[in-house]
């Protein structure tokens, strides 16, 4: 039974809409200082080599030009010229050797845009060409050129993986999960599917591209940027300028989209660089080709084997994953070790074997994206039970509600037990999609998945109280259009018990708000809305001792009410508390903090669901795919804004069907072919399947406020999967790489007929 | 490298400006304070940067400014009377047609456009008309309902 709340579970209007919908909203883009100048990156022509000189004459001579800067230069001013949140390997500018055609060689630092982007045609590099290597198994040979023959310093994180060891040639990070005895179990194995899955490298194009402004202030280093963490890249411009972290601001106004894309230092140490050694104000844009030369997600290649009893129950999994992280680590432990968690599904499995590997290329980095690891791992882990229930002759959702853990129940040794009821979520979704479906030439596909979302929750918030009992929260979280300044002023709202218009929220500054970890794995509502929660009853609680000492009442004698307090059957509001103790004036502040304790003491913080599907069809003559209907069932435990959810849902699952049918980025020789969008095709209008179902499932069972958990990603990391089930249960012959472009369908139709010939004669 | 004075008509104001021979109509815009007109792209492709010139729906990111010269331009911030939302935008709101809201000024106009075409317009007109500017958060099926909502609206208005 829900609880009766006044403002969450509300379909509350956006904070930030009349901002937003009249172009008044600013963007880090959108900002300027007076005196800025404008910095232009100069990037390499090759994939692997070695920088035997850089000629800057012509670019400096260049009108407007303030400076030409390279890699050396910061060694030489003795900063630290590296950055990176776990190994500190990602030079600034590159020093000695470039590792990836885009990389940032030089930025030159002219008067206007123009100025400098035109002088940096000018800068001079000249090299010495190295093998590359661009492929993942082809960079795991033994032969293969290595890009990091000395490690960068391990600067930590949450240990998420095996640390360095086993670390050679080019792999990046190591997984491995697993229980009970494989062998055994594959052995007495009724069937044992297997197969070779490939999910592509994307990217995630968040419309507003990379871009920072900065500048120093007094000896304070204050950057605005589209960082979707604001305090993971204050850490890494401390390291790099030698800065206590007081001193060093990161602010992020509206993002332009972030889905993971802007999580980590991006463009901010290169401006920052500029600024330092300008002793202006410097501005970096980045166009949408250099935000692709930027970051992208990771591709994977993976060998799974499932084996199943007679009667469809799971008897083990067997997943070796391959991943191609390009040329540095940035996130890549992390985004690595999620993959094995999350490959083999939330089901009941008595041996498990996941052994994960990225590896180092010379490609884009990548680093997060929206599910993490999820969606590669699941086309993998999804798909066989499809592939087996075919096999087998059952029914492919039986085979799933057979195996499926139940809630409260542990899938991964000393992990948080399920918090959601997956075999409820998935009838849902069954019985909206019209499962089995009986419209000719149609195909339904669906899945599911638990994610360990939420990240390391650690998280503060404050709330001050003025005394006219309006309020401000002030949260790290950043607005990346995930609606977090709705989501956690309803809470405030609903905690205080004051009128929604009356909260006012700051975020996304790091010399202004409370600390924040991180804005993303789903956890802003979750994580910071439990010390959002926490903020709002210290601020209750000091009401009360200021109620105490200025109406000189007994603690005992004061209750709680909405907007304030009630003592000896008269009520008073926060503002009349407050200005009756200061006389004049005054506020009270409240600080709340999350930490791995509690309800957070066992990891995830929660798991976030996907339980996602689609039908489709297939034009046979062109291998074309229209989705007819998309459905998501939204596991989200209490919708405190379900417009907001259904937002996320919706977006997720559309960006999943872009990675399902059209996107991949493509190299070829050492050069990405495609970073623009007109080749790199992301879903438009007329890609909105013909029509879309959100449906949620509010079990109050999340560890955050009022009984939510996250959402965000799930809703997307079942439809590649959904959608290759699909296609595989039409055509007979599922498609084992992503993304199915009409050119792959048309060949696996005509592989099909082959099939059938064969069979018929 | 050529300038030229142009007479430019922007969101009802009038002025003379300078500008140099390949200044594009975004940066134009942009430099007056109107940075409500987004770039993303760079290349016609996402309509974020969508403006009216003379009506017409054209991205500023590929428009030179001196097409602007004596015609009428209207970005987003022209679109409300002052206080008073354009019925697009209350849409928008009302149905949560955006997220980040980076897409949105373009997708707006373009949908002004739209209605200014076709004030009946159908769930397959609207998507017909809008292909050619990208929202990377929403899934654009709030984005659909929003504008026939607000054709709706602006039919029933007096
Ligand atoms: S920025 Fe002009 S169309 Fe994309
Ligand atoms: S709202 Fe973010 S791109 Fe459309």
């Amino acid at each position: 039974m829900k609880q009766a709340h006044r403002v969450v579970g509300t379909p509350a209007r956006r904070a930030d809409g009349v901002a937003k919908v009249t172009g008044a909203a600013r963007y880090a883009v959108d900002l300027s200082v007076p005196g800025m100048a404008y910095a232009a990156v100069v990037r390499s022509t090759r994939a692997h080599a070695k920088i035997t000189g850089i000629d800057r004459t012509a670019a400096a001579a260049s009108p407007g030009v303030i400076r030409v800067l390279i890699g050396d230069d910061l060694l030489a001013a003795g900063l630290t010229p590296y950055y990176g949140h776990v190994v500190l390997d990602h030079p600034v500018l590159a020093i000695e050797r470039v590792r990836f055609h885009g990389e940032p060689v030089a930025v030159v630092v002219a008067e206007t845009k123009r100025e400098a982007a035109e002088a940096a045609e000018l800068v001079d590099v000249s090299y010495e060409d190295l093998p590359a290597v661009i492929d993942a198994d082809e960079a795991l040979k033994p032969d293969a050129p290595v890009l990091h023959e000395r490690r960068g310093e391990r600067v930590g994180d949450e240990g998420m993986d095996e640390g360095e060891k086993g670390l050679v040639g080019n792999v990046c990070a190591i997984a491995r999960v697993g229980w009970g005895n494989i062998d055994e179990a594959l052995a007495r194995a009724h069937l044992v599917v297997e197969g070779e899955y490939r999910y592509p490298m994307l990217y995630g194009y968040a419309m507003e591209p990379y871009n920072a402004l900065a500048f120093f202030d007094q000896g304070d280093l204050v950057v605005f940027s589209t960082a979707q963490h604001v305090y993971m890249v204050r850490r890494d411009l401390a390291r790099m300028f030698h800065l206590p972290l007081a001193r060093v601001r990161v602010s992020a106004p509206y993002v332009g989209g972030g889905y993971g894309t802007k999580s980590y230092t991006k463009v901010e140490g290169m401006t920052a660089a500029a600024a330092f050694f300008t002793g202006r104000a410097v501005k970096l844009d980045l166009s949408v080709e250099e935000a692709m030369l930027t970051t992208r997600s990771a591709s994977a290649h993976i060998r799974a084997r499932s084996a199943f009893t007679k009667d469809g129950m799971l008897l083990a999994r067997d997943f070796q994953i391959v991943m191609n992280n390009g040329a540095y680590t940035d996130n890549t432990p992390l985004v690595n070790s999620k993959t094995a968690n999350r490959c083999f599904g939330p089901y009941r499995i008595p041996a498990l074997r996941v052994i994960a590997r990225s590896v180092f290329t010379n490609t884009v980095p990548s680093s997060s994206l929206r599910g993490f690891g999820a969606p590669q791992g699941n086309i993998a882990g999804e798909l066989q039970m499809d592939e087996a229930a075919a096999k087998l002759g059952l029914d492919p959702v039986e085979l799933r509600l057979r195996n499926l853990v139940g809630p409260g129940e542990e899938f991964m040794p000393g992990k948080r037990p399920l918090d959601a009821d997956l075999k409820d979520d998935l009838r849902c979704l069954a019985s909206a999609l019209e499962w089995p479906g009986t419209r000719i030439g149609r195909s339904i596909g669906l899945g599911v998945s638990a994610s360990d979302a939420g990240a390391y929750p650690t998280s503060t918030a404050a709330v001050r109280i003025h005394s006219d009992t309006s309020v401000t929260l002030f949260t790290g979280s950043t607005e990346l259009g995930q609606g977090s300044r709705t989501v956690l002023a309803q809470i405030v709202a609903e905690e205080l018990g004051v009128p929604l218009e009356s909260v006012g929220v700051v975020n996304g500054d790091t010399g202004v708000v409370t600390y924040e970890r991180t804005t993303g794995a789903s956890r802003t509502t979750t994580i910071t809305g439990r010390a959002v929660q926490e903020a709002c009853r210290d601020a209750r609680r000091r009401v009360r001792e200021l109620a105490v000492q200025a109406f000189d009442l007994p603690t005992s004698e004061i209750e709680d009410t909405a907007g304030g307090i009630r003592a000896r059957g008269r009520g008073f509001s926060y503002g009349e508390v407050i200005e009756k103790w200061f006389g004049a004036g005054g506020e009270v502040l409240g600080h709340g903090a999350v930490r791995r304790a509690e309800g957070f003491a066992k990891m995830p913080p929660f798991y976030e669901i996907g339980c996602t599907g689609l039908e489709l069809s297939v034009d046979r003559e062109t291998g074309q795919v229209h989705v007819t209907k998309l459905t998501t069932v939204g596991d989200v435990g209490f919708a405190i804004n379900p417009a907001l959810v259904h937002g996320q849902d919706a977006g997720a699952a559309m960006m999943g069907l872009g990675a399902a049918l059209h996107e991949e980025l493509i190299y070829e020789g050492g050069q990405l072919v495609n970073p623009n969008v007109v080749d790199y095709r992301v879903p438009r209008f007329s890609d909105i399947p013909d029509e879309m179902v959100h449906l949620l499932a509010e079990r109050l069972d999340g560890s955050g406020p009022f009984g939510a958990k996250g959402a965000g990603e799930g809703a997307g990391n079942t439809v590649g999967s959904a959608t290759a089930s699909a296609i595989g249960r039409l055509l007979g012959i599922f498609p084992r790489e992503l993304p199915a472009t009409p050119e792959r369908v048309w060949r696996l139709i005509r592989e099909a007929e082959r099939v059938r010939t064969r069979k018929t004669e | 490298m050529g300038s030229r004075e142009i007479h430019l008509r922007v969101n009802g104001g009038e002025r003379r400006v300078v500008i140099e021979d390949q200044t594009l109509l975004i940066e134009l815009v942009r430099s007056l304070g109107l940075v409500g007109t987004k770039l993303s792209c760079d290349s016609q492709v996402c309509g974020a940067c969508t403006v009216l010139l003379d009506g017409r729906p054209v991205s500023s990111c590929t428009t030179l400014a001196i097409e602007a010269d004596d015609k009428p331009v209207v970005t987003i911030e022209g679109l409300a009377d002052g206080a008073k939302l354009h019925p697009l935008q209350e849409a928008f709101i009302e149905r949560f047609a955006f997220q980040c809201g980076y897409c949105t000024p373009g997708m707006i106009v373009s949908a002004k456009a739209l209605l200014d075409a076709y004030p009946e317009p159908d769930v397959a007109t609207v998507r017909h008309w809008m292909d050619g500017n990208i929202c990377r958060c929403t899934g654009y099926q709030t984005i659909v309902e929003a504008v026939l909502d607000a054709a709706e609206q602006m039919r029933g208005a007096p």
